[in-house]
């Protein structure tokens, strides 16, 4: 006979307020296997909770209901007061009176009425209820980060000095990511390429640290603590391990004598040209060429193999193919980062057609002193050092036209330290920066936009430029100011657009392929926007940087931590401990179907075979992957023999409450 | 409005650096949140508010500026430049526009306030005080509106505040030292202006 005991909540006067909360104990206190009911003023109070401990010992209760707030609140706390006084946490349930009654009803009797018939199914379904004990996953401590850029740079040695092995995947040649093309960094001017190959560096050497570069993730099965990842390492065709980074083979390339040279330099946005066997950038980390087969003479007719015959270490492989490897990681750290939008996307700006108008990445790569220039301040068109700069932001950020609402965050600062920097460069030169609003929130950050334009004496224009068109070389741009309210014409040598920041192309793949839940603009997701940052909602992934939004290094560099953090947290235990509320299929009944195979989001249902005794495949029935299975309910939903059953919600317990229903 | 050619680009740091130099205060230093204008006691006569004039003056617009009535009509009461949470001197730009407009020879905006301000000058200048019949006098001929203000003489005869005679002649010699310096100074900046400098350098020479 079950003894069920049933607690009720004021939650001060959130429930009290509209709800008789002393008429429902003495109602709960008549139904059928209730032994013993009662409210109090806050019963997730320590008193409260001692107030539960007490009845189940003195009552001996097999069953407990609290009539308070959603579960989402305090489940967690009523389990565990439940478990310390002996009993099993998932004997324990909550009738939600506070946001499903109280908050939403004015009429005191009926919501009364409404919270007695809450609890009444509640007692239901609990007399149902069974012992669970909670599911052990093994966690194989180990990580992979998707990204060599500063996100996944610093979560990875983040992860590795806290004592734990990890995979850093990059996708290009190199890792450094964007970080590595900038020139100084807002607010300091610190040199980006100073302050970031170190940490390039400190990965390549750091013994807990597996780097692939030229890499790609393919495929990713398993759950938390146990993902298994398939991993391809496109041919570089230079063998790493013999290369000594002379450098001999790309100064000999033919196709890379600079006048003759078609090949655009990917690392310096097209604004210099490269040879087809190439290192990125000098400080490449790992500083190992590798061969663009698409513009490289041997790959596409045969012919040439100069640098196979100049290298001196032999290292030059024609024959390499793609190697595709498996591992085995407890938590995956996803850092893909961010991609400009094309300048060429604007048609009143150009669109692209004009070889003075450069997007924000660009200018960079003209401050850089590693940069086409050298470092010099001159336009790609005719090498002319600009005299007036325009430079545009918001182009392309909060314009719902061109497909992009959000802020992209990081232009405002960006764009003053352009004005700033080339005011540096080019003493008698002047900077225009047409904007919208300035939002410089961070640490030194308005401080640093006042500068630009108190001290270095850019002229800041509120309003958006409508469009520009080139007329003896220069480029007239029409916009306006709307604080005097007077439309502006400047006659400029050169516009930088900051153009928006949005997610890689791509994106979207990799998150379906991690079940990370994405935005429409292709940015991941989070699992809770203020208090889950950098977890998604696939447990066992994390984020860092700007795949889940635009973000600045600081903030990236932040978030990377934090993932680290979480990371280092969930290999910290051998094993890990799951709620065990998943669902459970009856091998015997199963008639092998596996629609729930195809309505699981998770990937949860596998096969499994039943044989007899002799090895003779009887049926594939399906079965759960408790480690996956987040306990959605979907397979038992869809189950058309009836044979899956979600522990916590059995149908015997839906359908007491069912029963319980007006009666 | 065109911005940007070489040419026009002189004018604009030139007057906006001409006027930092002269004002003691930075005028790029405005973020246009307008407080000034908000607490203007003027802002209902002028032609330009002074949040206005400030961005004009940021966009180097010399003429537009100088043209202007606001700068004339301008009292001087500091308001603006006690409330700019920039700390700018709005009142000492204010005053520094009036100069180079009356060295350019554009009052025309605000002809009478300028002979008044001539008037003032030239009556301390002569007296070592201000006569305050004789400006008054002088002003309405100037002007050729004879009898304005006329009603409230006996009042501020009868109240001692204008005197027919004029009221006690004033320290003459030490006021007239005082013009004499502000003269030379006014020739050494003349001489300044003219030989181009860089607007951030020569705030230490302006004491």
């Amino acid at each position: 006979m079950a003894r069920v005991g049933v607690f009720i909540c004021h939650c001060g006067e959130n429930i009290a307020r509209t709800v008789d909360c002393a008429r429902v104990a003495e109602y709960a206190a008549t139904l059928p296997g209730v032994a013993h009911a009662v409210d109090y003023r806050y019963m997730c109070s320590d008193p409260g909770q001692r107030l539960i401990e007490t009845a189940i010992r003195e009552h001996g209760l097999t069953g407990v209901v609290v009539a308070s707030c959603s579960p989402h609140m305090h489940e967690v706390t009523f389990r565990r007061t439940v478990a310390r006084a002996g009993l099993n946490p998932f004997l324990c349930e909550m009738a939600n009176i506070r946001e499903q009654c109280s908050w939403v009803h004015e009429d005191r009797e009926a919501a009364t009425a409404k919270a007695c018939e809450l609890v009444r199914l509640m007692v239901e379904k609990v007399k149902w209820n069974t012992a669970l004990e909670p599911i052990h996953v093994p966690v194989t401590r180990k990580a992979l980060v998707i990204g060599g850029g500063i996100a996944g740079i610093q979560a990875a040695l983040d992860i590795a000095n806290g004592g734990r092995e990890v995979i850093l995947v990059e996708k290009g040649p190199s890792i450094g990511g964007h970080m590595a093309q900038l020139s100084e960094t807002f607010p300091t001017l610190d040199c980006s390429q100073c302050i970031m190959t170190p940490r390039m560096v400190e990965v390549k050497n750091h013994p807990n640290i597996t780097l692939y570069t030229y890499a790609e993730v393919e495929k990713v099965d398993g759950y938390i603590g146990n993902f298994a990842v398939t991993i391809r390492k496109k041919a570089r065709c230079v063998d790493e391990a013999l290369c000594t980074g002379c450098g001999e083979c790309q100064s000999k390339c033919p196709q890379g004598k600079l006048k003759t040279s078609v090949i655009p330099n990917e690392f310096d946005l097209g604004l210099s040209r490269r040879p087809a066997i190439y290192v990125p950038f000098p400080q490449a980390v790992p500083n190992v060429p590798v061969i663009d087969k698409e513009h490289c003479r041997y790959f596409q007719d045969g012919k040439c193999g100069v640098c196979q015959k100049v290298c001196p270490a032999k290292a030059v492989d024609f024959t390499q193919t793609d190697q595709v490897v498996t591992e085995q990681v407890g938590a995956i750290v996803v850092a893909t980062g961010y991609d400009v939008m094309s300048s060429g996307e604007y048609g009143e700006y150009g669109g692209g057609r004009y070889p003075d108008v450069i997007d924000g990445l660009q200018f960079e790569r003209l401050l850089s002193a590693s940069g086409p220039t050298g470092g010099e301040v001159k336009r790609p068109s005719d090498g002319k050092v600009p005299e007036t700069v325009v430079f545009i932001a918001c182009a392309g950020s909060r314009d719902r036209s061109h497909g992009v609402p959000y802020c992209s965050k990081i232009c405002c600062m960006y764009t003053a330290k352009h004005a700033m920097l080339y005011k540096h460069k080019v003493h008698h030169g002047q900077a225009y920066v047409f904007y919208m609003d300035i939002r410089a929130g961070g640490k030194n950050y308005d401080e640093f936009v006042r500068r630009a334009i108190e001290e270095e004496g850019a002229v800041y224009l509120r309003g958006r430029v409508s469009r520009l068109y080139q007329k003896d070389g220069q480029l007239i741009v029409k916009g306006a100011d709307t604080l005097s309210g007077q439309p502006v014409e400047i006659a400029a040598d050169l516009v930088v657009l900051a153009t928006a920041i949005q997610a890689r192309p791509g994106s979207d793949a990799l998150a379906q392929m991690l079940k990370v839940p994405y935005d429409g603009y292709g940015f991941l997701s989070e699992a809770h926007p203020k208090l889950r940052p950098v977890e998604t909602n696939s447990a066992g992934v994390y984020l860092a940087g700007a795949c889940q939004a635009p973000k600045d290094i600081p903030e990236t560099v932040a978030q990377a931590s934090a993932a680290a953090s979480k990371v280092l947290g969930l290999f910290s235990m051998e094993q890990m401990e799951r709620e065990p509320t998943v669902s459970v299929v009856n091998e015997r009944t199963c008639i092998g179907c596996f629609d729930c195979e195809r309505v699981c989001p998770f990937g949860a249902i596998e096969h499994r075979e039943i044989r007899d005794r002799r090895g003779n495949l009887l049926k594939v029935v399906s079965h759960v992957n408790e480690g996956v299975c987040a306990g959605c309910g979907a397979c038992a939903t869809t189950c058309r023999s009836g044979s899956i059953e979600l522990r916590g919600y059995t149908d015997e317990q839906v359908f007491a409450q069912i029963a319980a229903v007006g009666v | 409005m065109k911005l940007g050619s070489v040419a026009r680009e002189k004018t604009r740091s030139g007057f906006l650096a001409e006027v930092r130099r002269r004002s003691g205060t930075n005028p790029a230093d405005c973020y246009q949140c307008g407080k000034c204008t908000a607490g203007c006691p003027l802002t209902f006569a002028g032609d330009l508010d002074p949040a206005r004039v400030m961005r004009l003056v940021q966009l180097g617009q010399r003429d537009a500026v100088l043209q202007s009535r606001t700068i004339w009509l301008c009292a001087s009461c500091e308001t603006c430049t006690t409330r700019c949470p920039q700390e700018v001197d709005l009142a000492s730009v204010m005053d520094a526009l009036r100069i180079m407009a009356r060295e350019a020879g554009l009052t025309q905006a605000a002809r009478e306030v300028a002979i008044a301000n001539a008037g003032l000058l030239g009556s301390v200048k002569s007296r070592g005080r201000v006569h305050e019949m004789m400006l008054v006098l002088q002003q309405n001929l100037r002007t050729l509106h004879l009898f304005r203000d006329a009603e409230k003489g006996p009042v501020l005869m009868l109240k001692g505040k204008m005197d027919p005679l004029g009221h006690k002649r004033g320290a003459r010699d030490q006021v007239r030292r005082l013009f004499e310096n502000v003269a030379r100074m006014e020739a050494a900046e003349r001489a300044a202006s003219t030989t181009p400098r860089c607007a951030c350098s020569d705030e230490g020479g302006e004491a």
